[in-house]
């Protein structure tokens, strides 16, 4: 075993525990979190502040009983939760959280693809997972799932072309698909010789339109269209219980996470922090009595590098929630309205003033 | 190694592909086709073309294939009773079109590879940089006609599934 081998089994081991564990975070996140909102306690019974509720949670879903419907495609039938949550899962592979490092004497980029290609890839595999949603509804053989799971198509690939629209628009004043890149220029730029060059600062037009497209890809409230409970019952999964119920779960949590940790890296500096250098951070830590003996610089920059990632993803994650209990659904042909005659004009427009801009040699 | 994985990804192309032919579902055939377009992007990766294995999954597996599916189930298409349709003549057609196809492949291999083997492609003229500088320099008029057509085909499918107002002609009563 190589150590560059090495360190990428390491970055993906770190990696998958997180997103693993985003959705216990987040399934006593969204009962405590909206509960406050609403002036309720919410679950408080369960451990400190109601923490071990998720054990309960996930308890439940493993001891549920697994059905098959009569009459359902038994190979997609099973095959769809499976496909949504790999999809979702393997899109972090392209996402950094931190510089490149020194450990042990090799240096090793805290990225698991660092590749020319690393937005592509990101977009092609979540796209993939839209097919975990058609399939559950159309293998049901239910009639709420099958509208579920039609309406799931729609509207992942309309929402789609604006959320590429604004990720293109982002890319181009770093000009190159590596998130690595795009982060380093925001560091690198200050507007107005105050202001970090972070994306939502040059291109406000192009984050908010990200954000709307994220929630429709997600199928978060306000377009949770595919699950609608007061029309489709709970929509594609209508027929799933147990842990196959859990996988969409996840599968919905970890493309949020996701979605967010791109958010963050696209128009909030990823791992950096404004006006200071993470790997000084790193040498302060490493230098600090007693804990130089256990970590070096390179694994204390590590750390603090995916600790300002998780703090902004974790930001995203709770005002995905405020939104949700905020703003109620939309109808079905707002929904394509807004995508198509509304995010996608604008994601247009801010594409072309940015890259306008980049022409002039502005950003 | 190599030879291993190019065998798996190019049996499992090759094998979803007869599937998509003969599978009675359409739903089942359209998800083989998925798994062939992802093979074949395995194989692109490969040959040492991450950006063309992106693509191909972005365009055809991501957006394509689930308009294909969209509109399979929009539709409710049965699953087929029989696998092959009894028209008289389709067998010799079917032959005939085969035959043309293997022979059309096998010259091309023969131009390819009879005289001397083609030197490997070189990656890097098949990077995303030098992929668009391509599109926007030498292929700039094609690519644009190609985009105008594509333009009026949108424009003549929404004309054709705008419903007529009252009064206007072509309204259904």
């Amino acid at each position: 075993m190589t150590p560059s081998v090495l360190a990428t089994a390491a970055l993906m081991g770190v990696w998958l525990f997180t997103l693993i564990n985003v959705t216990p975070i987040m399934l006593w996140l969204e009962r405590r979190a909206p509960a406050f909102m609403q002036d309720r306690l919410g679950p408080n019974r369960l451990g400190p502040l109601g923490l071990f509720q998720a054990i309960a949670d996930v308890l439940k879903f493993i001891f549920k009983e697994d059905v098959n419907p009569a009459g359902a495609d038994r190979t997609l039938f099973l095959l769809a939760p499976t496909i949504g949550f790999v999809a979702s899962l393997l899109t972090y592979l392209v996402i950094p959280f931190g510089p490149v490092v020194e450990i042990g004497g090799h240096s090793f980029p805290l990225v698991v693809i660092d590749s020319d290609n690393g937005m592509l890839m990101f977009l092609a595999l979540a796209s993939l997972s839209v097919y975990g949603l058609v399939l559950a509804g159309y293998s049901s053989n239910n009639k709420w799932s099958l509208m579920g799971g039609i309406r799931a198509s729609a509207q992942m690939i309309s929402y789609e072309l604006a959320l590429a629209l604004s990720v293109l628009a982002a890319l181009i004043p770093a000009g190159s698909l590596n998130l690595t890149r795009v982060v380093e220029h925001q560091v690198g730029h200050t507007l107005l010789g105050a202001i970090p060059a972070w994306g939502v600062f040059v291109q406000p037009l192009g984050f908010l339109v990200f954000l709307v497209a994220a929630f429709a890809e997600t199928n978060r409230l306000p377009f949770d269209l595919p699950e609608a409970e007061s029309e489709l019952v709970a929509g594609y999964h209508t027929e799933y219980g147990g842990l196959r119920m859990a996988l969409f779960y996840m599968g919905e949590y970890q493309s949020m996470a996701i979605l967010s940790a791109l958010a963050s890296t696209l128009y909030f500096g990823g791992w950096t922090i404004p006006f200071v250098d993470i790997t000084s951070v790193g040498a302060w830590i490493a230098g600090l009595p007693g804990v130089g003996d256990l970590i070096g610089t390179g694994l204390a920059t590590a750390l603090v590098g995916f600790t300002v990632l998780m703090v902004k993803t974790y930001a995203f994650l709770f005002f995905f929630i405020w939104v949700r209990w905020t703003f109620p659904r939309f109808r079905y042909d707002q929904l394509m309205r807004l995508g198509w005659k509304v995010l996608l004009p604008l994601a247009l427009v801010n594409f072309i003033a940015i890259a306008a801009l980049a022409v002039a040699g502005k950003v | 190694m190599e030879l291993a994985i190019f065998v798996l990804l190019a049996g499992t192309a090759l094998g979803s592909a007869i599937l998509v032919v003969f599978h009675r579902n359409p739903v089942s055939s359209t998800m083989s086709l998925v798994v062939t377009l992802v093979a074949t992007a395995g194989l692109f990766l490969m040959l040492g073309s991450p950006f063309l294995a992106a693509l191909q999954i972005l365009l055809y597996t991501g957006a394509i294939l689930v308009l294909f599916l969209f509109v399979i189930m929009l539709l409710n298409v049965r699953r087929e009773r029989t696998i092959h349709s009894r028209a008289p003549g389709l067998t010799w057609g079917a032959a005939i079109c085969s035959a043309i196809f293997a022979g059309a492949t096998m010259r091309l291999f023969w131009a390819a590879y009879a005289t001397a083997p083609t030197p490997p492609l070189d990656a890097e003229a098949f990077s995303l940089r030098a992929v668009a500088r391509e599109l926007f320099s030498t292929y700039l008029l094609p690519f644009e006609i190609i985009g105008l057509l594509l333009l009026v085909a949108v424009v003549a499918a929404s004309w054709i599934a705008k419903r007529p107002g009252p009064g206007e002609p072509g309204e259904v009563p």
